[in-house]
């Protein structure tokens, strides 16, 4: 059996105009991939959410997005201050982004429930000091997962 | 609704994606939160917002948004019309502030749409 496909990606932390241009490049691939446009945009989305939240919280990190037959994971790594209170954090607006954050259109405490939202599995793996990893997927259609 | 129609009703100004002008488009949102439209938006082909910055493009693009319209005067910078340029993305800029704008666009046929299920 073949290998899956992999792209690896290294989010910058310190531009948060560049945030986001991981979630663009794998948007880009996937359609050149043909793939669902409704898998293309939950991806995309969540990855993009992801993204966001590692250029504000943890100075950046890295993302891989693996394609497997069945389903696309999405796992988002960095070493940043990590998530005191996973379950707080899931809540609908609740937010710990600075006001500069919100000035720039996020921190309205959506991320984590939006990336959620628009996957099938979501695992939040943090310990304080150390960092979080997120692990998503996305199953394809037609998939019995 | 033609994406000319909205900078008509808005007299806007077209800051790119002149060949996409005649795209019909079918509803629309308006909001300065790029947190919440990516929350709540789905199917939304044209985005109001006052914030100038290269994540509403970014925004819209992880939407598959058409058009994004820079309401209350905002001119965004030119990265911020390249990359929507690249993605295809019209943009317009108004005079409007979001309100009117929103309401002009509304009461001629431009709704609101679903949002998304939670």
């Amino acid at each position: 059996m073949s290998e899956p496909v992999k792209f690896h990606f290294d989010v910058a932390g310190d531009n948060f105009s560049s945030a986001g241009e991981a979630s663009v490049k794998v948007k880009k691939l996937l359609r050149q991939l043909s793939m669902d446009p409704e898998t293309i945009r939950r991806v995309s989305i969540a990855m993009y959410e992801g993204e966001i939240n590692m250029v504000i919280h943890a100075n950046g990190g890295t993302a891989d997005v693996v394609l497997y037959p069945d389903r696309i994971q999405i796992i988002l790594a960095d070493t940043g201050p990590g998530i005191k209170d996973v379950s707080l954090a899931m809540q609908e607006g609740y937010s710990t982004a600075k006001d500069n954050v919100r000035s720039l259109g996020f921190g309205a405490g959506m991320g984590l429930p939006n990336m959620k939202r628009y996957t099938d599995r979501m695992e939040i793996e943090s310990e304080v000091g150390k960092g979080t990893t997120v692990t998503m997927e996305v199953f394809l259609p037609g998939a019995n997962a | 609704m033609k994406i000319s129609t909205i900078a008509d009703l808005l007299d806007a100004q077209v800051l790119c994606g002149e060949d996409h002008l005649e795209n019909e488009v079918h509803s629309a949102c308006g909001s300065d939160m790029m947190s919440d439209v990516l929350a709540f938006v789905k199917d939304q082909a044209v985005l109001l917002t006052g914030l100038v910055n290269l994540q509403v493009v970014r925004t819209a693009e992880m939407m598959d948004m058409r058009c994004i319209v820079f309401v209350r005067g905002k001119k965004p910078p030119e990265e911020v019309i390249e990359a929507a340029r690249e993605a295809g993305i019209v943009v317009l800029a108004t005079t409007e502030r979001m309100y009117p704008a929103c309401g002009k666009l509304y009461a001629t046929g431009l709704v609101g749409g679903s949002v998304s299920v939670s």
